[in-house]
């Protein structure tokens, strides 16, 4: 392609782009005072922009385009490279260890209060993980499990005083009933309408904590919920933090061994084969319904306890933070991470958390550039940042 | 029971379904495309709400009179929303058409809150007054406050709109292109079909079915802003659902079957619990019968 | 695992006696903390209440300060999310203050004031509405100078049933937890004065039309809509009603009390009622407060300002008339002294409420919000 074709197709896109942008950028109407305000400069700042982007972007496709042909074989990328590497292994275990337990004691409050969110998503996008990367279920709702383990904290330490550490496996389990509960009618759903009922399953549960009172106190939430207590000793707000923050890391350090155990297990490796051909598996003898429903349960188990852990470093809950939204970030963690992979998920929740949180200096721009970072991401990373590397079997005589 | 009172919740239903169908038509016809749930459909709504606002008021202060501001106002929504219906294709989803169906989704994810901020930045995150572009007229009139002259003009809009998008898909030649790439785009190639082509005219068909609603809407209730888009498009989605995805007279009937849900529970029970009931009664829908009202029942294949 | 365990354990327990050693040190200026939020999607909320209390400080310092003493003033963020409320209350207890203004938010008040209350700090709000907080009896370290919640329920009440005179009423809302908390607070205090509640019932925020709800409020026949939430929601469904041509009276509370409210509903919106702050734009010392925050900013003020230069004037008389800064004996100023303000004459009731403030109802006669007296 010659120069002078790249010219032509560059200042197309930028006519096109002035054209589109032109009532929503350039015009601004006061509907009180009837007076429109021109702002021309916004025209010509997109022609410009849009003229030198579109010659970035081609030449982006193109060579997305021949590394596709090029090293469809040799495709593992540098990290997946390092995470195979067993001679690694110890020293990046020993140095992520010392990073985690020093990590609150080198930076304020604030960063680690930022952390444990971060954090308490990567234990959610774990879960999701379950369910969508193992299994293949589009679950839409997931935060409706997460709300399932928070209420659960919240209400049961409300009327019988229940401590944290009693509330976290009853959140999960609370949880995994629910997702059972879910699992069971939608077994014959594929999809996007499982995606569908499941969103709808969200609201649902969202809406009732919403409406119903006399059980869940309404949008005004519940207020006071204890802190994670330590052997009973009194703790000042920093020592609190700090120990709820090592408590997520605990969580998180359980999820991943839980997880690694589950892939390659015998349940982990039926929701491969099912998640890949559902007939094929059920002919292998796998009972699908079993199989799923252990995918939803398992899921849904780990939403509940990261609940409590919420319920329990927030001190105050209300229906606002269990909305569709919440459950779409989870769903993009998971996706943007790498499906199925376990440090892509990890990479993509503490990415997509605290992305935003540190983008506060691009003030109103924040969420734009997100929004623009999730689609640049898709195009130029199908597969998400670190893609799972199947387990392959060779076949030796 | 009242029989006008039914009557009014009757035709509040409607009206609603009805706008729920204009969305649920272009979520419906590009799932029965490239199988992508997009997203960002309920932006390219609020876009064209915003283009006809625009459009509007400009032409009003330069003194046209109000049937030409109309006329000139919904056909630059219409025409708006469809280039940018048709660039969202080009930029976000195009590139991803042998992609993994998760990654489209979290593109088009991507791009509805790029175009909600896009917006926000570019106007105001304020609620915006929305002049009634349908003159306030008197017909019939018992029973004008059963159906009032802006409802009536939504249904009789969506009608049209109706049959001119049958007409089209049924008789024309690009409509029998989509209809053969949507049931195979692999043959629909071989036969020298442009699929790209038409994917693109389903992507420019959608948006504009979706700026109708989203004017005639906004019209009705006088106020838009950024946000408005997300929700009647998650509705329209449930709706498309419901009547079976891929399915246009699926996609009405299930638009109606919400809409009517919606105004007979907030009627007769209480509108506390509207959405928890129009997702329960889909759900049961859904278990009954797993590819929605009509749907084509999908056929496994080895 | 188990090393971590014990790492764990150790840190723990160092950092507790750590907290312990790190005990305030008292100085020879007054410390006035600042709490709220100051950055993110609330700040406009928070931001003023700085520019009140650096006004009045400063004018204050010019003139010889409180008791001999300068005031400083240490200014924290709470973002107005409870669960950092509570850091910014141990930061400022651990600073050493004497009182606080703030915070901003009722939520982020609430996880706040037990800290204070420990430390027997006095906190006073400019901005936080919620009942309880004084009602409940439960901080007596906490004064306002903003009415709550049910004030405004209370004014709505009497205004409908001696002015109105209304029987019946229908009570709508947008779920949120503002909205639900006015409405709940509104069918209380209509029941209690006799007034039949014939609907009570939230509506979804965003939803395509209200026409249904409408539909069904009509059938009711109630002679005032009581809305409890903002003002998109409340200006459609007010021009749904007039456009089904229903004449019934609306009245909203202080969400809608808000110009956009008129500027999106025009002429729909005339002959709405709205309870809303008293005016307070002829007050001498609120113009005089206005002009210094355009002369040193050069801007407007902004939300609550007038609530929080009041809050700052009242807790620094307070302390000069009680002679130090003592818990009790402020409390007992407080109490007892009345103090001239932007907001007019105040002093504090038993509770911690402002006496001498509160709402008015607001009808929108041509384009605009008119007090009714």
């Amino acid at each position: 392609m010659t120069a002078k074709q790249e010219l032509k197709k560059s200042i197309i896109a930028s006519v096109w782009f002035m054209f589109l942008t032109f009532p929503i950028m350039v015009i601004k109407v006061n509907t009180v005072t009837h007076t429109i305000d021109w702002r021309w400069h916004n025209m010509a700042l997109v022609g410009i922009g849009s003229f030198f982007l579109s010659m970035l972007w081609r030449y982006l496709l193109k060579k997305k385009e021949e590394g596709g042909k090029k090293d469809k074989k040799a495709g593992l990328s540098f990290i997946q490279r390092l995470l195979q590497e067993k001679q690694f292994a110890l020293p990046g275990i020993l140095i992520i260890t010392l990073i985690t337990i020093l990590f609150p004691h080198i930076f304020s409050m604030y960063q680690t209060n930022i952390m444990t969110s971060a954090l308490i998503f990567v234990v959610l996008g774990l879960g999701l993980n379950i369910v969508i990367g193992l299994a293949g279920l589009l679950v839409l709702g997931y935060a409706a499990f997460f709300a399932v383990g928070a209420y659960s904290y919240a209400l049961l330490n409300l009327h019988y005083g229940v401590g944290f550490w009693i509330a976290l496996p009853i959140g999960g389990i609370l949880a995994a009933l629910f997702g059972i509960l879910l699992g069971y009618p939608v077994l014959r759903l594929r999809g996007d309408y499982l995606a569908i009922v499941t969103l709808g399953f969200g609201e649902i549960i969202r809406l009732v904590l919403e409406n119903w009172n006399e059980f869940s106190f309404g949008p005004s939430g519940i207020k006071n919920i204890p802190k994670p207590g330590f052997f009973g000793i009194e703790m000042s707000m920093q020592t609190t933090t700090i120990y709820v923050f090592y408590i997520v890391v605990l969580l998180v350090v359980f999820t991943i061994f839980v997880i690694n155990r589950l892939k390659n297990s015998r349940i982990g490796r039926a929701w491969v084969a099912l998640k890949d051909d559902e007939i094929a598996s059920q002919a292998m003898g796998i009972d699908k319904a079993k199989t799923k429903l252990r995918a939803f349960a398992l899921g849904a188990t780990w939403a509940g306890m990261a609940g409590v852990v919420f319920a329990a470093k927030t001190t105050f809950i209300n229906p606002a933070s269990f909305t569709l939204w919440e459950s779409v970030i989870i769903l993009c963690t998971v996706v943007l991470g790498g499906m199925g992979s376990i440090a892509g998920v990890i990479a993509g929740a503490l990415l997509l958390i605290l992305l935003p949180e540190y983008m506060r200096d691009f003030g109103e721009f924040r969420m734009i550039t997100f929004g623009a970072v999730l689609i640049l991401m898709m195009i130029f990373r199908p597969g998400g940042m670190i893609e799972d590397v199947r387990k392959t079997y060779k076949f030796e005589k | 029971m009242d029989f006008e009172y039914f009557t009014q919740l009757f035709f509040g239903g409607l009206t609603r379904g009805s706008i729920y169908a204009l969305i649920a038509l272009g979520y419906t016809m590009v799932y029965g495309i490239i199988e992508l749930i997009n997203f960002a459909h309920g932006e390219i709504y609020m876009i064209g709400a915003f283009t006809g606002l625009i459009v509007s008021t400009v032409l009003t202060m330069m003194g046209m009179p109000t049937l030409a501001v109309v006329v000139l106002a919904g056909m630059a929504a219409i025409i708006y929303s469809c280039a940018y219906g048709y660039t969202m294709e080009k930029i976000a989803y195009k590139p991803l058409r042998n992609a993994p169906r998760l990654s489209v989704l979290i593109s088009a994810i991507g791009m509805s809150l790029f175009l909600q901020n896009y917006v926000l930045l570019a106007q105001t995150s304020d609620f915006l007054p929305f002049p009634s572009l349908v003159p306030e007229f008197e017909f019939w009139e018992p029973y004008s406050h059963i159906l009032t002259s802006p409802e009536l003009m939504i249904l009789s809009t969506t009608v049209v709109v109706m049959i001119l998008l049958t007409i089209l898909i049924k008789f024309t030649r690009i409509g029998k292109a989509m209809r053969a790439t949507s049931q195979d785009k692999m043959m629909a190639a071989l036969l020298g079909i442009n699929v790209d082509q038409v994917i693109s005219a389903t992507f420019v068909v959608g948006s504009a079915t979706a700026a109708i609603g989203g004017v005639l809407i906004a019209s009705h209730i006088g106020q838009i802003n950024f946000y408005m888009g997300f929700i009647a498009g998650i509705k329209a989605f449930v709706a498309a659902v419901l009547g079976g995805i891929g399915s246009i007279p699926g996609a009405v009937l299930g638009a109606l079957v919400l809409g009517w849900t919606e105004s007979f529970f907030t009627g007769y029970i209480s509108s506390d619990y509207e959405d928890v009931f129009a997702f329960i009664f889909l759900v049961v829908i859904l278990i009954f019968r797993p590819s929605g009202i009509l749907g084509r029942s999908q056929i496994q294949k080895v | 695992m188990k090393k971590r365990c014990k790492w764990l354990a150790v840190i723990t327990v160092s950092l507790f006696t750590l907290a312990f050693v790190g005990s305030a040190i008292a100085g020879d200026t007054i410390k006035l903390g600042i709490a709220g939020a100051h950055s993110g999607d609330l700040a406009s909320y928070g931001l003023p209440t700085v520019n009140a209390a650096k006004l009045v400080v400063k004018k204050i310092n010019e003139s010889g300060g409180v008791l001999g003493k300068q005031v400083e003033l240490l200014i924290e963020d709470d973002v107005c999310k409870p669960e950092v409320a509570g850091n910014t209350a141990t930061k400022l207890v651990s600073d050493g203050v004497n009182v606080v203004i703030g915070h901003i938010c009722s939520g982020a008040t609430k996880s706040a004031l037990g800290i204070y209350k420990n430390s027997n700090i006095i906190t006073i709000s400019p901005s936080a509405t919620s009942p309880d907080l004084t009602l409940s009896g439960e901080y007596p370290n906490f004064f306002r100078t903003i009415a709550h919640d049910a004030v405004q329920a209370q004014v709505q009440a009497k205004y409908a049933l001696e002015v109105l005179k209304v029987k019946t009423v229908a009570i709508l809302h947008d779920k949120g937890d503002y909205g639900k908390g006015q409405a709940e607070l509104a069918q209380k205090y209509f029941t209690e004065a006799g007034v039949k509640v014939v609907l009570f019932e939230g509506v979804t925020p965003g939803a395509v039309d209200y026409s249904a709800i409408v539909t069904k409020v009509k059938s009711k026949k109630p002679e005032l809509v009581i809305w409890g939430g903002y003002h998109p929601e409340a200006s459609k469904i007010v021009t749904l009603m007039r456009k089904k041509k229903m004449k019934t009276t609306f009245m909203g509370g202080d969400g809608i009390k808000d110009d956009t409210f008129i500027k999106v509903g025009g002429q729909f919106t005339e002959g709405v009622y709205a309870t809303g702050p008293r005016d307070i734009s002829k007050n001498a010392l609120a113009i005089q407060a206005k002009k210094e925050h355009q002369d040193a900013y050069g801007s407007d003020p902004g939300a609550f300002y007038d609530n929080a230069y009041s809050a700052t004037l009242a807790i620094l008389n307070a302390i000069q008339k009680a002679g130090s800064t003592d818990y009790a004996a402020v409390v007992k100023a407080l109490q007892t002294e009345d103090v001239e303000t932007p907001l007019g004459k105040i002093k504090f009731d038993t509770k911690g409420d402002a006496t001498g403030i509160g709402f008015s109802v607001y009808k929108i006669e041509k384009g605009a919000f008119v007090e009714q007296k």
